[in-house]
């Protein structure tokens, strides 16, 4: 859907969205890596269930969320790739552990 | 066309008002200002409260319990009426102590209410830590206790004032934005007021415009003694469903936002943020509940409520010129049935000053002289 603008020299890093790898170029956010290689749908919503991707690219609509490295709800537009970063879909709300009564 | 009534101001109060005059079958005109107004109504944090409210007045304690009593009554005529879902959830709510002079605290102000007579305390008591980890498996170590009430409860003021909105536009209510009252002229009996707009003439008017009415209460004899009071609320990330009821500083909403709040500031008009109270609040609630020691705040704002000098509403009709009206109060969410349901009638009727006795801002005045 998406296509890279072809004359585009930066250097490219590789990450994961779902375990699998992509390839993205330096300075992409995740957003533009993961549309640049094809991923629409990044999150599911917590109260529909429908399926969502970026709407304002600019960190407003939370459209975006993924999970990086573990860590839940992150705004793909607003972060910047790493080398081996592993991305996942948000798949709804991440869900606190209170078994520990409440110990974090 | 003459108004039968003119409402100044078209946030949760004059809204729920003109609700319930429409249903009363009276022609109302709400006036109310732009977006760049001063609007606690969307700034609030959403709790539907009893407990510890009226501490000091038994008449208030007992008039928002009626409320809450009246609110599931409310939200099925406006979802009803619009479709609109208010999120109304009443499961009871606690207010968590930290430490063992909070649940004194907490445990005197009960005393001081079933001391007052009448509804007393509402049914609220304090429970043991292990009750209260009972109703709340995610509070932290640092909860010694908590006070119970079965009556509180919670919902989403934004989706409540469009509800009220879209009812009203429903039912014929004439609501003009950008109409900013000036004064308002007295007309042998019935009243001029002059917008920004040019005139509205109206057989009644009712000054529900928030902390806009000290500006206009002397034109009709009232005096509206109440001034801004600055509330920092936090939002965090959206989280799967972990606290089934409000707990007064913090509350979890039905699509999994966690809301902290509110700190209470006197910094006159002052909606600006300030950071110290942000860490306050984001702290407090940390203590209360650990597991959310990593959780994101993805959205912060400050809001200004309406503080009459006790805290308590303002109620009142002008003994010099009948027909005119103040509604007004701090907890417009938890009172928004009573202000549609059992106060707007009364403002197409004779006699209000004596059912609102308690609410008149003459009580002031005693204060002063005495
Ligand atoms: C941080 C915070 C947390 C809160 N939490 C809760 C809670 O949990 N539960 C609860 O019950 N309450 C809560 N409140 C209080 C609640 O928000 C208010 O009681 C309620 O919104 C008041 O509604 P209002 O219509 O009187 O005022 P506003 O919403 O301020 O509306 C007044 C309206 O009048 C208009 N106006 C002013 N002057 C004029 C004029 N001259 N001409 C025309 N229009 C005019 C304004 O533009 C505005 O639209 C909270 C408030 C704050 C600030
Ligand atoms: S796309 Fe809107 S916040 Fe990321």
């Amino acid at each position: 859907m998406f296509k890279r603008l072809p004359n585009l020299k930066r250097e490219t890093v590789t990450l994961s969205f779902e375990g699998e790898a992509i390839e993205a170029l330096v300075g992409d956010s995740i957003a533009a890596a993961l549309l640049a290689a094809g991923v629409e749908s990044f999150r599911n919503s917590p109260v529909s269930g429908a399926s969502r991707a970026p709407h304002c690219l600019m960190g407003a609509c939370f459209e975006c969320l993924v999970e990086v490295d573990g860590i839940a709800n992150r705004q793909a537009c607003l972060t910047t790739v790493e080398p081996g970063m592993a991305v996942r879909r948000q798949v709804g709300a991440p869900v606190l552990d209170i078994s520990a009564g409440g110990r974090s | 066309m003459r108004a039968d009534v003119a409402i100044v101001g078209g946030g949760l109060v004059g809204s729920a008002l003109a609700y319930g005059l429409s249903r009363e079958g009276a022609r109302v005109v709400v006036l109310d200002e732009g977006d760049d107004a001063y609007r606690a109504s969307r700034g609030n944090f959403g709790l539907v409260w009893v407990q510890s409210k009226g501490d000091g007045m038994a008449e208030y304690a007992a008039w928002s319990r009626n409320s809450a009593g009246l609110w599931p009554g409310l939200e099925a005529a406006l979802t009803e009426e619009t479709g609109i879902d208010l999120g109304l959830r009443q499961p009871g709510g606690i207010e968590p102590c930290i430490g063992e002079a909070e649940y004194r605290d907490y445990a005197a102000q009960i005393a001081r209410m079933e001391a007052q007579g009448g509804v007393g305390a509402n049914d609220a008591r304090m429970i043991d830590a292990d009750e209260a980890r009972r109703l709340v498996p995610a509070l932290g170590p640092e909860v010694v206790g908590a006070r119970y009430s079965p009556h509180d409860g919670h919902v989403n003021p934004l989706h409540l004032l469009r509800a009220l909105h879209t009812a009203n536009a429903a039912r014929g209510v004439d609501y003009r934005p950008h109409h900013r009252v000036i004064s308002i002229e007295p007309d042998n009996g019935s009243f001029v007021v002059q917008t920004e707009r040019g005139p509205v003439s109206a057989g009644r008017v009712v000054l529900a415009a928030g902390l806009g009415n000290g500006a206009l209460d002397k034109d009709v004899a009232l005096t509206v003694p109440t001034a801004p009071e600055r509330g920092h609320i936090l939002v965090t990330e959206r989280l799967a469903p972990f606290l089934d009821i409000p707990v007064g500083r913090v509350r979890q909403t039905e699509e999994g936002s966690v809301m902290f709040g509110a700190s209470a500031e006197d910094v006159g008009f002052d909606t600006g943020l300030n950071p110290a109270i942000f860490a306050d609040i984001a702290d407090r609630a940390r203590r209360v509940f650990p597991v959310l020691a990593n959780t994101r705040i993805v959205r912060l704002w400050s809001a200004l409520r309406i503080m009459s000098p006790d805290g308590f509403p303002i109620y009142e009709e002008s003994v010099e010129h009948p027909g005119a009206f103040v509604v007004t109060c701090h907890s417009g969410v938890t009172l928004a049935a009573a202000h549609a349901i059992d106060l707007a009638p009364q403002l197409l009727q004779p006699g209000f000053n004596q059912s609102f006795q308690a609410f008149s801002a003459r009580r002031f005045d005693v204060q002063a002289a005495a």
